[in-house]
């Protein structure tokens, strides 16, 4: 036993045999990676990766949103009453899946944080051969996964984002956005304001502090100065606060009569809810009646609020009350299949993988720059906004945006908004380079 | 039979480590988990839990706040990356000594106090460097969206050695090879194994026994005259670039820094991972780290679909009860099991999976007559965290 002897040299022999050793799976699977393009579907079937939050902050939205992709993989592979399919202007899709090859889909857990999500799309497009990642419900990660996807190359559908900086300033060719931004919710939003508010008003602002809450902060300082309001201050607040008294009660000695909430989720239940427990709605301030507005609505938020929302104003993606045929047909499918309305985020989404399905068919291939063409300047009808067009110059959607409001009567607990105004496209269009950022080449990986 | 301080069964341990470290793409595969991005996971938080290991399996010093020393090192080497050159080298340098600067700064203040204090001040520090990255730095970290690579980085070494990326973002790449997929886990796995050797010989040194001192009696060390915050100190500098190190490798394999990396989960992740594998042994935090990263990655991914598939040998109505039943432990279920895996393991093997191991162990030698010398090296030197 004590022969065992290791000097330096029969170390280093050593290493370098195993390394050798070692190195040789490599040889192998780098023959893999060498296909035509990134994941490309060989057999009888093709996978989509979900990538939602299923814990924390967000995971109510997740929930719905992995709803609406479930469903919308029925759709394109032929089952259910066929949703919106039945009503999309492009007839490409035939109920037999995409390109002939049947959708079957993978799941990740996003749980709103941007390595977890990176680390769970990097899984489904590594492991479980995903050839598109789609979702997610918070600006920061729709932008870090898509820079992912950019380097890996496939291509990213944004779920729910609304920051400008996913279609702006980090935009990436292999990204599309279906979803609106805080820009357009500010265009469509000032008119509505000026027409019940007046242009003589006092603004103030509580912003969740990151990318997103800045971003819309900017949006709406802008619309509204330009309609002569003047912003009294603007106070950022972290993220997940719970309790806003603290930053609620400056509100009433600063001279404003319009307080913006620029929070999303939980945080938007808290502050909305606290300031109105406050009596903020029930003041006068220089002889006008003091008014609440949150830019970004959504019916999963007003529902928690409850009676708070009554009255207030906002601005949505789309709402399931909604009297087109797009919408009535996912909303018939959809409660048939869970027994409840679908809410905003499960509609974009579940909008974004018919559009991946509908790209791919139209393209005739499942490679990126192939289906990114096939988006590009896409003109398309009968998914729930109107006409819209997918701009080729930042991968954007553009539609009508919906206005809307606290219901005072609602008929049940979905039943809590009611549309104010759909502010048409052409007012909330903007050039595309006006928000900055490069697209680059498509990745085909 | 001694070589470099270490003796033989030492050696076997690990050349032993070395060769499943880099033969993980082959091993790792069966349970579904030897694909690139996890492999590196596997290796990256290795490093993490080793270095925190070195704290709080020698010292008994528990921080809380190890997280910021990793987003620290990610965002050193993203940094590096955006203004030097995209070859990972210097990246991981420059990570692990801001890694050690932070560490120092942070451990000088805190070791002033041990127990629940030590852990509340670190825990405090973290929960500092977060906020600040998340909100105040946000020039620096780019806040929440979390720092990126852009086309226009000035990247002054690449430029000067006339290295062009075009019109794509690049990525890290050693010397023309590509620091993703496997060759980026070959890469981290390199690194593991040099930490596990580094860890193993602070394990073995005069300087690992002193640390072991520190945790058993600390006032009985400085009766005798010694002042034991110097050593606590070292130890705490060394798990701080531990931590750095695994943060610049994250940016290397994955060129992103977000300020979450330093939430206080993120620290409270590497202390389940050091618990659940085993504190105070040489291998239990890498085999902790691995199994919670599974966790992680592989049972988050269990969907109906794949449950009713699993069950469909059983008759309808038993595989939809079965289904219902098993989806509360997986997909977004998987913190449930894990839950329940830590209570078990903290109930019944106190010393984490390594005494599990080393129970199994004990039960086949017995009948052949006691301990072989190949695991008293391991037994001997690993004692049961309070």
């Amino acid at each position: 036993m004590s022969k065992f002897k290791m000097n330096r040299r029969t170390l280093l022999k050593g290493t370098a045999a195993v390394g050798v050793g070692l190195a040789t799976p490599t040889i192998f699977t780098s023959k893999a990676w060498s296909a035509g393009y990134m994941n490309e579907p060989k057999g009888g079937t093709v996978t989509f990766g979900f990538n939602v939050p299923q814990t924390g902050a967000y995971a109510d939205e997740g929930a719905d949103e992995l709803r609406a992709y479930e469903l919308a993989v029925e759709h394109i592979n032929g089952g259910g009453d066929g949703g919106m399919l039945n009503t999309f202007s492009s007839k490409a899709l035939q109920g037999n899946g995409v390109n002939g090859k049947k959708v079957e889909f993978v799941t990740g857990d996003t749980q709103t944080k941007s390595d977890a999500a990176r680390a769970s799309a990097k899984r489904m497009i590594e492991k479980d051969g995903a050839i598109m990642i789609t979702g997610g419900s918070s600006s920061g990660v729709a932008i870090a996964v898509q820079g992912l996807c950019q380097d890996a190359g496939v291509i990213f559908m944004a779920g729910l984002t609304h920051s400008n900086d996913t279609t702006g300033k980090d935009k990436r060719a292999n990204g599309f956005r279906h979803f609106f931004n805080t820009e357009m919710s500010g265009a469509a939003l000032g008119p509505v304001l000026k027409n019940n508010f007046g242009t003589d008003r006092t603004a103030y602002h509580l912003t969740a502090d990151y990318t997103w809450g800045w971003s819309q902060e900017g949006s709406i300082k802008k619309y509204t100065e330009q309609l002569g309001w003047k912003t009294a201050a603007a106070v950022r607040t972290p993220l997940g606060a719970g309790d806003f008294s603290q930053y609620i009660t400056p509100v009433l000695n600063s001279g404003a009569d319009v307080l913006v909430l620029n929070h999303y989720g939980r945080d938007m239940v808290n502050s909305l809810t606290q300031a109105v427990q406050f009596g903020l709605r029930d003041k006068q301030v220089n002889g006008k009646d003091f008014a609440i507005v949150v830019p970004l609505y959504s019916r999963l938020m007003a529902q928690g609020a409850g009676e708070n929302v009554k009255g207030i104003f906002g601005s949505t993606n789309w709402h399931w009350s909604l009297q087109d045929e797009g919408s009535k047909a996912f909303v018939k499918s959809f409660g048939q299949k869970y027994g409840f309305p679908p809410s905003q985020a499960a509609h974009t989404c579940y909008s974004q993988a018919i559009l991946y399905a509908d790209a791919c068919q139209r393209a005739g291939t499942f490679m990126p720059s192939g289906v990114g063409a096939a988006l590009e300047d896409f003109e398309f009808d009968g998914l729930g906004n109107g006409p819209t067009l997918y701009r080729g110059a930042d991968h954007q959607c553009f539609k009508d945006v919906l206005v809307v409001k606290g219901k005072e009567n609602p008929s049940s607990k979905f039943d809590v908004l009611e549309v104010v105004e759909v502010t048409p496209r052409a007012q909330v269009e903007y050039p595309a380079s006006m928000l900055g950022g490069e697209l680059g080449p498509y990745n085909n990986g | 039979m001694r070589f470099l301080g270490m003796n033989r069964s030492d050696w076997l341990l690990f050349i032993g480590f070395a060769v499943v470290t880099l033969a993980g793409p082959i091993i790792f595969s069966p349970i579904g988990a030897g694909y690139p991005d996890l492999l590196q996971k596997f290796a990256i938080y290795g490093i993490f839990a080793l270095g925190f290991n070195i704290l709080f399996g020698l010292t008994g010093y528990l921080s809380f706040g190890h997280a910021a020393f990793l987003g620290v090192g990610s965002y050193t080497a993203v940094w590096t990356f955006k203004l030097l050159t995209m070859n990972p080298i210097p990246a991981i340098i420059f990570a692990t000594i801001v890694g050690g600067l932070f560490s120092a700064v942070i451990g000088f203040i805190s070791l002033r106090r041990t127990g629940i204090y030590f852990s509340i001040l670190t825990l405090a520090f973290a929960q500092m460097c977060y906020n600040l990255a998340y909100s105040v730095l946000t020039p620096i970290t780019n806040g929440e969206t979390g720092l990126q690579l852009t086309q226009g980085d000035p990247r002054v070494l690449d430029v000067a050695f006339g290295r062009d990326y075009g019109a794509v973002l690049p990525s890290s790449d050693l010397f023309g090879i590509d620091m993703t997929g496997y060759p980026g886990f070959y890469f981290c796995g390199v690194m593991l194994i040099i930490c596990f050797f580094i860890t193993l010989r602070i394990f073995r040194s005069p300087f690992g026994m002193m640390l072991r001192a520190v945790k058993s009696n600390q006032n009985r060390m400085n009766y005798t005259g010694l002042n034991t915050r110097p050593y606590a100190l070292t130890a705490f500098i060394i798990s701080g670039m531990f931590a750095g190190l695994a943060g610049g490798l994250l940016a290397v394999t994955d060129p992103l820094a977000g300020a979450e990396r330093m939430q206080w989960t993120a620290s409270g992740e590497v202390v389940l991972m050091t618990i659940l594998g085993g504190a105070g042994t040489l291998l239990g935090p890498v085999i902790g780290a691995g199994v919670i990263k599974y966790f992680e990655n592989i049972f988050s991914a269990f969907n109906e679909t794949i449950l009713m598939q699993a069950y469909s040998a059983l008759p309808e109505g038993l595989q939809h009860f079965m289904v219902t039943l098993s989806s509360l432990f997986v997909g977004e279920g998987w913190h449930l099991t894990l839950g329940a895996l830590f209570m078990l393991i903290v109930i019944f093997l106190p010393g984490g999976l390594m005494e599990g191991l080393r129970r199994l162990r004990n039960l086949f030698t017995k009948s052949s007559g006691g301990q072989g010398p190949g695991n008293s090296a391991e037994t001997a030197h690993s004692a049961t965290p309070a």
